[in-house]
């Protein structure tokens, strides 16, 4: 397909490469693949099948025309900690040592790329593959410094580790933050990551973060958003997997002006199980964009996702679930479910499932259902005293609830449910 | 307690009750019978304040109150209750979660502080063994998966446990076999006492056998076209709904 393109990209290039780390991880080939397919494809608009409730080239050019890359220094970050985890911070894309807990956990390395070995450096850009996406080109070519983070062979990491994404900017500001997350053969963690921004400036994160999940390694990950109104971002959250390896994912969008999730599994080795969950809450003229793919690349795997959605006002709400089964990937299970519920009558709900299947041993299936808030329920809590709006606000919690519930640790879902009480 | 004047009311346009007059006094159960289609369950509906009912004629004042100024939840933080001959299943809202936040909504209303959570949790281990519910019911989300009968009897554990000064049985009976029949009317039974009042509404007599009404209506085309004492209950199961309907239906 050929696409119209723009000349968004080279505006953006022109000035971030200042600020983009210039630290070496990424080797020559990729790099100029990367720029390549910046140049070719450019940035989407709504002409791009994938993009096309989310046009981050009109976004761009209407809503960041003057990018000065204005960043606050960030000095504090105690009010954002949960206690009982392991607080690692990235101040506008680039690893903070000083704000981030001391790594004295057994089993568990943290580097920043700029301090990353040559075995880790290898890794960077083995998952997510520059041509499948402009942004991931484009992170490739001009990431900050980010981080590397091991859980060694055989470690199960006794404490959850909070990642504390946080940036702002006193003006419009574009960070490209990304990370590699390995887990070691029979390894077991906990990550939370959270995206904060602060400051006046609206801010654009191009967010990547690939992981690894070796044979028999479980990891159990929640991608907290909560950027508000300033916040526009692209998260890829790139993912293989071994054989007998476990990932259970929960991402929670409670706020963001523009918030697009490509959150890409593959599960490349047998036996191995994905669980992506997620919930988001889009007002006002928010859009939140879920695009999943789920590759199920060999036999005898299972993947589940369940994302519901709350969508308020003239917002707009997306859920895109790509279900992959190989020619190879007998006995697969795959399952899909979107629910949402449209709390006004200019709030838009666009749910897709895509499944193509090449195996003919495979169990899938997949479902979507929208609806407003059931007016019979409501009216039931009426009638025992409790008033439209907390009967609406305890509707909406329970709906939530499926979710949050599935969170750990304890300590991360009563925060998560806290919010969604105030906000709902 | 309640005074109905003249009350008439339709869904959808349609005109379901008729000029309905009704004086419940505190103390005293009312049985409202009629067959099918007559407005029993139309009339429960338009006392609770469902929003789909219009009410073109008539007035129902409510302990000193204009009823039908009242939204839904203010009627039943006046003491106005009813139970559901459908209860709605509410997935995700806790039982004990869902009765906290009536319980508190109502009392704040009144004026009242919020109860303590070991005063409640005491008041609601007390009143689920009044209907027999299993205590793990209390803890599931409000009526999910749950057996007609356990709905009913979830319905008077709700009853009990607001206390409220009028309560309507909407067709309770239906769909109970005889045991949790007589569980429900234990129930009520006991909570029955000199400040209360009760409207049973009901298809068959059945039900009057165990919780004796002081006086029964008989409805039929949206309008009290018979009442009488309980004794008229049994007549009516005797003769059918067809004597009614032909003494009235010629009276037309």
């Amino acid at each position: 397909m050929k696409l119209e393109k723009s000349q968004t990209a080279q505006h953006i290039i022109e000035k971030i490469s200042a600020t983009a780390s210039k630290v070496g991880f990424i080797s020559d080939t990729v790099l100029s693949n990367a720029l390549l397919q910046i140049e070719n494809v450019g940035i989407p608009n709504n002409k791009h099948e994938d993009y096309k409730y989310c046009n981050i080239d009109s976004i761009l050019k209407k809503e960041f025309k003057n990018i000065e890359q204005n960043f606050i220094n960030v000095t504090a970050i105690n009010e954002y900690k949960i206690k009982d985890t392991i607080t690692l911070v990235v101040v506008n894309g680039n690893y903070s040592e000083a704000l981030s807990d001391k790594i004295i956990l057994k089993g568990l390395q943290v580097h920043s790329f700029a301090n990353i070995d040559s075995s880790a450096n290898k890794l960077i850009s083995t998952i997510a593959d520059v041509q499948k996406d402009v942004f991931i080109a484009m992170n490739t070519a001009f990431c900050s410094n980010g981080f590397y983070l091991k859980i060694q062979k055989g470690e199960k990491l006794k404490m959850p580790i909070h990642i504390i994404y946080i940036s702002g900017s006193e003006t419009e500001a574009l960070v490209n933050s990304r990370n590699f997350i390995e887990l070691e053969e029979q390894s077991e963690a906990t990550i939370i990551e959270e995206q904060i921004l602060i400051g006046q400036g609206k801010v654009f994160t191009n967010f990547l973060s690939e992981k690894f999940i070796a044979k028999n390694a479980k990891l159990n990950s929640t991608l907290f958003q909560n950027e508000g109104n300033l916040g526009y971002s692209v998260n890829t959250n790139q993912i293989k997997q071994e054989q007998d390896s476990q990932y259970h994912n929960h991402t929670i969008t409670l706020s963001g002006q523009l918030v697009r999730n490509n959150h890409n599994v593959l599960l490349a080795g047998q036996n191995s199980q994905a669980n992506l969950n997620g919930l988001f809450y889009s007002k006002e003229n928010q859009i939140i964009d879920n695009h999943t793919l789920m590759d199920h690349q060999a036999p005898h795997c299972e993947s589940n996702e369940l994302y519901k959605g709350i969508i308020k006002d003239k917002s707009t709400g997306v859920f895109n679930g790509k279900i992959f089964v190989r020619k190879d990937a007998q006995k697969t299970n795959a399952y899909q479910s979107s629910k949402n519920i449209l709390l006004s009558d200019d709030a838009s709900i666009y749910a897709k499932p895509q499944l193509e299947i090449y195996a003919n041993d495979v169990k899938c299936s997949h479902g979507t259902s929208t609806g407003k808030i059931d007016e019979k329920a409501l009216f039931y809590l009426n009638t025992r005293g409790i008033g439209k709006e907390s009967a609406k606000k305890l509707l909406l919690q329970s709906f939530a609830q499926e979710i949050i519930n599935k969170i750990e640790p304890e300590s991360l879902k009563e925060k998560i449910t806290l919010f969604f009480e105030k906000d709902l | 307690m309640i005074s109905i004047k003249n009350l008439h009311a339709s869904v959808n346009g349609k005109k379901i009750l008729n000029g309905i007059n009704l004086e419940i006094k505190a103390g005293e159960i009312h049985a409202i019978m009629g067959p099918n289609g007559s407005g029993k369950s139309t009339l429960s509906s338009v006392l609770a304040g469902h929003p789909d009912y219009e009410v073109t004629e008539g007035e129902i004042i409510f302990n000193g109150k204009n009823l039908l100024e009242l939204e839904a939840e203010n009627r039943a933080r006046e003491g106005l209750f009813l139970a559901f001959q459908y209860p709605v299943e509410i997935p995700g809202v806790s039982n004990i979660n869902f009765l906290k936040t009536a319980i508190n909504e109502i009392r704040e209303y009144n004026g009242l502080e919020q109860m303590a959570a070991k005063d409640f949790l005491a008041m609601v281990k007390e009143k689920q063994k009044l209907v027999e519910l299993d205590g793990k019911l209390t803890n599931r989300s409000v009526n999910e998966g749950f057996s007609g009968g356990e709905k009913k009897r979830n319905e008077i554990f709700q009853l009990a446990m607001l206390e409220p000064k009028l309560a309507i049985l909407d067709e309770t009976d239906s769909g109970l076999d005889i045991d949790a029949l007589k569980i429900v009317a234990n129930g009520v039974n006991m909570l029955k006492n000199k400040n209360n009042a009760f409207i049973v509404i009901t298809h068959y007599q059945r039900l009057l056998d165990y919780i004796i009404p002081d006086f029964v209506h008989v409805l039929y085309n949206g309008k009290i076209v018979k009442s009488g004492t309980k004794e008229m209950a049994l007549e009516l199961e005797a003769k059918g709904y067809d004597e009614v309907k032909k003494e009235f239906d010629f009276k037309k």
